[in-house]
């Protein structure tokens, strides 16, 4: 198996790593790799910092090992091996009416990944996270060995596993539970919303199982949190047939200006602008509504070649409405907001001991990489902090080792299996020594 | 009518992407290669993935014994038999240069072997009055060049064999479609140096399926590469032997 030296990076494209990559292709060269070693899996790099780099060492790229395993149409469960993408399971599965119970924001994500990081999508409030339907994995530790895992097998490893980075060791395959789908399309129901007050009512008010909120992060004053709030629910209706819209690739780095925020808000004001007054209602192909941003490929190129930052947050519910607020003064005072920051109501579901979720409301913005935005990041993060929230890791490029230990309350527990079964820290990432997760530094 | 596709070299990244493709399309599959475990493994995701049905057979293009049992299995087939060649090895130009006598298997894997094989799969096409063969070439064929000219002179080999096999089986209705991928994104060319315009093993599947389904003679994956051969093949060689591209 050749190694190959590359400089590579996450979905942001700030942080940047040179090291040796290895892609088996065959089971047999992922054991010989293996066996010369642990290094940790990475997969797509969809997260956007450095939780997939590791810096002047070695990764197995896990996206050539993707292959279905077996399937259960009686219970909907899924085997197949961890660099399977979403999008590969949705286009096999669901014209015959199955779909993973969650799904992320990108269809480009691998199961691998979707584990490791314990992804959210749209029905969280209901469902809970990815890692809520693993039934089981296989996992290749730092002693070489390949073994099953699951919550009743091994609970404390299945914990530490799930949202835990690849710390554990390198997912090679995983058992998930599907969910039916009726169809292939969603019924949306989309309406403007003129402020964060609004938006919470919205979301309180709101009974679908899809929610998700686009805010207009450049609105202040009186409109500040005006935006967008859009429902789905799964399409049981006669057979119909929409036809799929051609994806776009962005095909080189665009300049430095087009973030500018004359450029942005302008941006904003026609994408809200569609949906009229009134709201409106339509059906849309179930990975429109899942993935919007995928149609265009390489959209993280629109940032140039510096790249960018996504700040990703969750607030506790009785704190939400007003440190929200305070953020998005601050952000809107910035002017730095990029077009169409999300914003989600979340429920308590979370599988792992360090996944992102709690019960309360997330808030997912992203700015060009500057120092003032960086400034700004670790004031939002300061205000999630006091309002005993969190930041979400499979995003961050900024942090720190004391505030994410302020936010993470299991993760000297996590840290204590981690390093029990890892004691070399052969799985480290940038991510995990960053912010020394592994308290080993 | 039943349509069974032989994938020969199926463990490979394109072979692995063609046969997924056929799978969706509902195809019968026999996937023939060495790495048995792996075939295993890609048997149950071409069932899955909507194959009619799914073999994993052994073949190795150094052992022509091991090519009595997929031909058996190919004749006792009821439907149009097509056969796909992705098979073949690429050692490096420098390794063969130390060591010449690694030409030899590359010869076997990439001319030699899948001769044989088409060469006893051929009378069953005649017969059906059916059937598409593809085989995989490379640019490399095209012109030697300093930087891999082992190599590309057995795909040239075999892009000739590919002609002849056409110009026969044209006769009975079968055909053979030849394919020259450029650089693609595999286990072959991971790490090298001087890759450009690298394209995945999907896309290439996918230009290859249109391409047999309209019959198409040869073609280029992807398609731009006809015009990057194009310009190759006509440098008058006295300049092209100082070359060095």
């Amino acid at each position: 198996m050749r190694w190959k030296e590359t400089e590579y990076s996450g979905w942001g494209r700030v942080l940047k790593a040179k090291g040796s990559l290895a892609r088996p292709e065959r089971i047999s060269e992922l054991e010989s790799i293996i066996s010369q070693g642990p290094a940790p899996a990475i997969g797509n790099l969809r997260s956007y910092g450095d939780a997939p780099l590791n810096g002047d060492g070695r990764a197995i790229a896990m996206t050539r090992l993707d292959r279905f395993i077996a399937f259960d149409p009686a219970t909907g469960v899924l085997e197949a091996e961890a660099g399977v993408t979403i999008a590969v399971i949705m286009a096999t599965f669901v014209p015959r009416g199955w779909m993973p119970t969650v799904v992320p924001g990108t269809a480009f994500a691998t199961l691998g990944g979707c584990i490791a990081n314990d992804v959210h999508g749209k029905n969280h409030h209901i469902a809970g996270t990815f890692g809520s339907y693993v039934e089981s994995l296989v996992l290749a530790g730092a002693d070489g060995v390949s073994r099953m895992v699951s919550e009743i097998s091994e609970p404390a490893i299945f914990k530490a596993t799930i949202g835990g980075l690849g710390q554990t060791g390198i997912i090679r395959s995983a058992r998930i539970k599907l969910s039916r789908c009726p169809s292939t399309l969603m019924e949306v129901h989309e309406e403007r919303i003129a402020n964060l007050a609004q938006f919470i009512d919205a979301f309180d008010a709101a009974q679908s199982a899809f929610q998700v909120g686009w805010i207009d992060a450049t609105a202040r004053g009186e409109a500040l949190g005006q935006g967008i709030f859009e429902e789905g629910q799964l399409y049981d209706g006669p057979p119909k047939l929409l036809r799929s819209r051609k994806s776009k690739a962005i095909p080189f780095n665009a300049p430095g200006f087009m973030m500018n925020p004359l450029i942005v808000r302008w941006f904003n004001k026609v994408y809200f602008g569609a949906v009229p007054m009134s709201g409106r209602n339509r059906l849309r192909r179930l990975e429109d509504f899942f993935f919007p941003l995928d149609r265009v490929h390489n959209w993280n190129r629109l940032y140039g070649k510096k790249g960018f930052h996504q700040f990703q947050c969750v607030i506790p519910t009785g704190a939400a409405a007003t440190t929200l607020k305070a953020m998005l003064s601050k952000i809107a005072a910035s002017g730095l907001a990029s077009p169409l920051a999300v914003l989600k109501k979340m429920g308590p579901g979370r599988a792992g001991m360090l996944s992102f979720p709690m019960e309360g409301y997330t808030l997912a913005v992203d700015f060009p990489d500057r120092e003032k935005a960086r400034e700004l990041i670790a004031d939002l993060e300061t205000l999630a902090l006091d309002a005993s929230g969190r930041i979400y890791l499979a995003k961050d490029s900024t942090s720190s080792a004391e505030a994410v230990l302020g936010m993470y309350s299991e993760l000297i527990d996590w840290r204590e299996i981690v390093n029990q079964i890892d004691p070399d820290g052969a799985f480290e990432t940038g991510l995990v020594r960053r912010l020394n997760l592994r308290g080993r530094s | 009518m039943k349509q069974l596709w032989i994938i020969l070299g199926a463990s490979s990244a394109m072979a692995r992407a063609f046969a997924r493709k056929a799978a969706s399309e509902g195809a019968d599959l026999i996937l023939a290669g060495r790495d048995q475990d792996d075939l295993q493994a890609a048997v149950a995701d071409c069932l899955l993935r909507g194959a009619a049905s799914v073999t994993a057979m052994p073949f190795d293009t150094r052992d022509a014994t091991s090519f009595a049992a997929i031909l058996i299995a190919a004749a006792r087939f009821e439907g149009v038999i097509n056969a796909a060649v992705f098979a073949g090895s690429m050692p490096l130009q420098s390794e063969i240069d130390a060591n010449p006598e690694l030409a030899a298997g590359m010869i076997a894997d990439n001319y030699m072997g899948p001769l044989r094989m088409l060469h006893e799969l051929a009378p069953l096409l005649e017969d059906r009055k059916s059937g598409t063969i593809v085989g995989v070439g490379s640019v490399a064929g095209d012109r030697g060049r300093i930087k891999n000219y082992v190599y590309g002179s057995t795909k040239a080999a075999f892009h000739t064999y590919l002609a002849g096999l056409r110009n026969r089986l044209t006769r009975s209705g079968a055909h053979v479609l030849t394919v020259k991928p450029g650089f693609v994104d595999t286990a072959m060319t991971w790490g090298l140096p001087g890759m450009f315009l690298v394209a995945s093993p999907t896309d290439v599947a996918e230009a290859i399926w249109q391409a047999a389904a309209k019959k198409r003679d040869v073609i280029y994956a992807p398609f731009f590469w006809r015009y990057i051969m194009l310009i190759i093949r006509n440098i008058p060689e006295r300049i092209f032997k100082k070359m060095s591209v």
